[in-house]
């Protein structure tokens, strides 16, 4: 008897891709409705304002208008503000989030009023036509600024600093006063733009007469969405279906909950027409939120030969004019990986979230620990430059031993498994490190106009979000867990309803090859249904490189329970006892007489006809599970960029990309690679490209795609991937996830690769993105410093920060 | 109000429209073809290349009117009635989209590459794609997606 196929470990193509290749895709502007009406939100030129009246009488007499409303208007339709769930600290200071604002104007995507058209181009003519008096007030957009509160963005809250999270330290704390090396640095991370390249948009429509309501809408989060704009809608939770369709990727951007959706909701009711609201690129960069956007102040207390003794990292944090649903958790959710994967005996993390006169920021690709990641390996940098060392070589002396079960670190969390060695080693292996040194030295001494220059990245994330428990904790309004409902149909195939809501990453694919393989069927055989809560209703979505650690674990123990309802069938039309029933070659077999068998497809068909079942087993085989992680899981992995830096223009080119991740067992090896390739290129972007800029007054300087450097194919080099296999002990599929490693590994690579291209002229930091012209200043400010006299001297040749930025 | 009269996909096409009207606007909301994306404003992102007389052109910054007279492909004429395009498997074979809102962009803006050049090396592929943005695959197996295709392709001619 051959063996029946497995799947999981193997490059299935993807489910995914016929109606994406060939233009049926049902992304939420494609979707269209009899009697559907268009919204537009109007916002003011300003970044910081008092609101004294707008004026949405011009606009309704526009052709097409169906309607136009100021939030005073609207006042009686929603049921409260826009939510926000994660107040950090019992002292948090919460700022007021309406769907429209009516006293000030607090950044650019602040709506003041709404119009509504038969088509999209009446929606905007209209909108042109409201009026509003303002008063323009100060803007900040910078932290520091903003810290000194003379600029209020919340004059009710009587600060801008409205959260201070400390993690409390761990470890001897008098390491960072006593130790024979301190280095201390400080670090900017710019605000970034997301970028889906699908913009947002939804669709809202209903019963009125029943007070049913659905929302189509572009989200990563349609089970969050539900529950929270129940309560702000003011619709019953059961009378609220939310829908995320064909979604063209979120990054972060669309794990939230935005004002177009909830107004679209209050609007297809308050007009019993559908409602349709689609972002323009533009409108995008203002009110879809941002990431990053922290400055850190690093201690890094060791030994004289590098030996790490401590780690230290006090951040502020721009949260932006308002708390987007999560905003200030994102740094805290990066709070607990300052130690990377070493092994220091002293802890300390601290943060202020300080509010500004710029969008709301909130969880971008990684959040919270691509910025923890890029100042360590920072830092980690700048201790192999004190202590005059190979930066390999104190990476590798630092590491944290390995463990194949879950030992407590020292921040306090349980880290699964890890063996960070070979994948470190493997690395340096694949990308030719020795070689690359000397190359280096070789241009060095031939003082070429373009050096070469190695770096580094080390890291270790925190995913599978999460343990309910530990986000009660940390005062998280919601919990962690996720569900799974098999249906085996008595023709044979398998419908699995998953939690998770995915956005490009492939899920109908990989959950397809669990499927199969535990059922004995092929991915063919299952449809994946998703992002629909009527249909899958339990769920906790797509984030936090959480739903192959979450929800494919929580389809793995609903396949258990399938299995051994059709096993007690299966022996009984077997005419066996159950003990003497075995799964083996994709069916349940008789021990000792394998030719006796039967399929989950048989067992299924019998389970439906249910003409003779056994005593007490309900008709139809199926199961719903529901998983809550015990542990977070804690991907890790080594990355190594060589750049080539032109000293005379500043230019970087990156000649080899070495990326090795440890994100435990791989169920699709094609899907986590490309997951891997795309993390990898937004982590170069940061980089080397990206930034979102403010003037003086709160404008957004990079408002377009024309100014705002979104790196093309001819700007990210080919990357070359291995990975190591260390199984995670948190869950029975042995899963880590891999969303997010690429873009936390990847900017302190590439920023260590180009100041170690420049190191021997006395440059220590170039700033990020390291543009040509912040890598030429930093070149002709260290020469002009003079040559490095010594190891000592690697402390504070600064990047300095452009004006106008770069456009 | 214009009127235009536009080949599309093979099939002659004829409306009213305001001068403003876009040619994407023209081909998705007027014609109802929504397999062409937008993912700007500013004819940065190519989601919504098309081909207009073979040759790619980015649907936004056109006119409908503009189109007059014109033939105009978009990837639902671009898919084959049976089947599909080497393009298109390329793409699904190597794993060259992830969401997939980029893909109907980047399969055109490939196709009137190869027809440019049809054998051409990973560096002129990149070189080709600079005016396509994709967020989901870093472009490493678009640009293996476009160079299998190209090898198909020639192939299939040989």
């Amino acid at each position: 008897m051959a063996a029946t196929e497995t799947f999981v470990g193997t490059p299935v193509l993807r489910k995914e891709d016929p109606d994406l290749i060939t233009g049926q895709a049902s992304f939420v502007d494609n979707q269209t409705m009899p009697g559907m009406v268009w919204m537009y939100v109007v916002r003011t030129p300003f970044a910081h304002a008092k609101l004294n009246a707008v004026d949405v009488g011009p606009a309704r007499s526009m052709p097409g208008v169906i309607a136009a409303y100021t939030a005073v208007d609207l006042a009686g339709d929603f049921g409260g503000p826009l939510p926000f769930v994660w107040p950090i600290t019992e002292d948090i200071k919460v700022p007021t989030h309406q769907a429209l604002t009516s006293d000030k104007v607090r950044y650019l995507g602040d709506g003041v009023a709404v119009v509504l058209a038969e088509t999209r181009v009446q929606a905007k003519d209209a909108a042109e036509a409201v009026t509003y008096d303002c008063d323009p007030l100060p803007a900040v957009t910078d932290m520091e600024e903003a810290m000194k509160d003379e600029v209020l963005i919340h004059e009710d809250l009587g600060t801008n600093v409205t959260v201070h999270w400390s993690h409390g330290g761990a470890g001897d704390q008098s390491v960072f006063d006593t130790a024979p090396v301190i280095v201390q640095e400080r670090y900017h991370q710019p605000r970034l733009i997301p970028n889906a390249i699908e913009p947002r948009g939804c669709l809202a429509f209903g019963i009125p007469a029943q007070g049913e309501f659905t929302l189509v809408s572009a989200t990563q989060i349609p089970h969050i969405v539900k529950v929270t704009l129940s309560g702000t809608c003011n619709i019953p939770e059961q009378k609220l279906r939310i829908i995320a369709p064909d979604v063209g990727g979120g990054f972060g951007s669309k794990l939230n909950v935005y004002a177009e959706e909830a107004l679209a909701l209050v609007l297809a009711r308050k007009t019993k027409r559908p409602v349709k609201w689609v972002e323009e690129r533009s409108e995008n960069y203002l009110a879809t939120i941002h990431g990053r956007g922290v400055t850190h102040d690093c201690t890094i207390a060791a030994s004289e030969d590098g030996k790490i003794l401590g780690m230290k990292f006090v951040e502020i944090a721009d949260m932006g004019a308002y708390y987007q649903l999560l905003t200030p958790g994102i740094p805290e959710l990066g709070g607990w990986v300052y130690m990377g994967p070493y092994d220091p005996q002293a802890y300390w993390y601290e943060f202020r979230g300080v509010l500004t006169n710029a969008t709301p920021t909130d969880a971008y690709r990684g959040a919270g620990r691509p910025e923890a990641t890029y100042v360590v390996e920072r830092m980690l940098d700048a201790l192999a430059r004190r202590v005059g060392k190979d930066p390999a070589d104190v990476r590798r002396m630092n590491l944290h031993p390995p463990h194949a079960e879950a030992v407590t670190s020292l921040m306090g969390l349980q880290v699964d498994s890890a063996n960070y060695e070979p994948t470190f080693d493997r690395a340096l292996e694949l990308v030719g490190y020795e070689q690359w040194r000397k190359e280096q030295a070789s241009r060095r001494d031939a003082g070429d106009l373009r050096q070469i220059g190695i770096g580094i990245s080390s890291y270790i994330e925190m995913c599978g979000l999460a343990p309910s428990n530990i986000l009660g904790a940390l005062r998280y309004a919601a919990g962690g867990w996720d569900g799974a409902t098999i249906e085996c149909l008595p023709t044979g195939k398998v419908i699995l309803k998953t939690g998770t809501s995915p956005h490009g990453q492939g899920h109908e694919t990989s959950w397809a090859q669990v499927v199969a393989d535990g059922l004995g069927v092929t991915p063919d055989d299952v449809e994946v249904l998703h992002g629909d809560t009527a249909i899958t209703p339990l769920g906790m979505d797509t984030y936090g490189s959480r739903s192959v650690a979450v929800g494919a674990t929580a389809i793995h123990f609903a396949m258990e329970k399938v299995r051994a309802k059709a096993r007690t069938i299966a022996a009984h039309e077997l005419e066996v006892s159950e003990d003497d029933v075995e799964w083996s070659d994709g069916a349940f077999r008789v021990k000792g007489a394998p030719e006796k068998a039967k399929t989950v497809p048989e067992v299924a068909f019998s389970a439906w006809h249910a003409h003779a079942l056994p005593e007490g087993v309900e008709p139809h085989l199926n199961a719903t599970a529901v998983w809550d992680p015990p542990n977070f899981t804690w991907p890790g992995g080594t990355h190594i960029c060589v750049s080539e830096v032109d000293t005379e223009t500043g230019k970087v080119d990156i000649l080899q990309y070495v990326a090795v991740d440890d994100c435990g067992n791989v169920i699709n090896p094609q899907i986590v690679d490309g997951q891997v390739h795309g993390g990898v290129a937004q982590g170069i972007a940061e980089a080397l490209y990206e930034e979102a800029l403010y003037d003086q007054s709160g404008n957004l300087m990079t408002s377009t795609m024309q100014n705002y450097l979104i790196p093309s194919a001819a700007e990210i080099p080919p990357l070359t991937l291995d990975r190591t296999v260390t199984p995670s002990t948190t869950n029975p599929l042995g899963v880590k996830g891999i969303g997010e490693a690429g873009t936390i590994a990847a900017p302190p690579a590439v920023v260590n690769s180009v100041i170690d291209a420049l190191s021997h002229l006395g440059v220590t930091d170039v700033g990020k993105p390291a543009s040509p012209e912040r890598v030429w200043r930093a070149i002709q400010q260290a020469r002009a410093e003079g040559p490095p006299g010594g190891p000592s001297s690697s402390r504070s040749v600064a990047a300095p920060v452009s004006e106008g930025g770069a456009a | 109000m214009t009127h235009v009269s536009v080949s599309v996909n093979g099939a002659p096409r004829e409306a009213e429209v305001e001068p403003r009207q876009l040619l994407v606007y023209f081909l998705r909301e007027t014609l109802g073809l929504t397999g062409t994306n937008v993912g700007c404003d500013t004819s940065s992102c190519g989601s919504c290349t098309v081909l207009l007389d073979g040759e790619s052109v980015k649907s936004c910054t056109l006119l409908a009117v503009q189109a007059d007279g014109r033939e105009v492909t978009t990837i639902e004429g671009f898919t084959p009635e049976d089947g599909l395009h080497p393009l298109q498997e390329a793409f699904h074979r190597n794993h060259g989209l992830q969401c997939g809102y980029c893909t109907p962009g980047m399969i055109m803006a490939a196709a009137s590459y190869l027809k440019e050049n049809p054998s051409p090396t990973e560096e002129e592929v990149r070189e080709s794609l600079e005016g396509n943005l994709c967020r989901c695959t870093g472009y490493q197996n678009i640009v293996k997606s476009i160079l299998d295709a190209a090898g198909t392709m020639a192939g299939a001619k040989a």
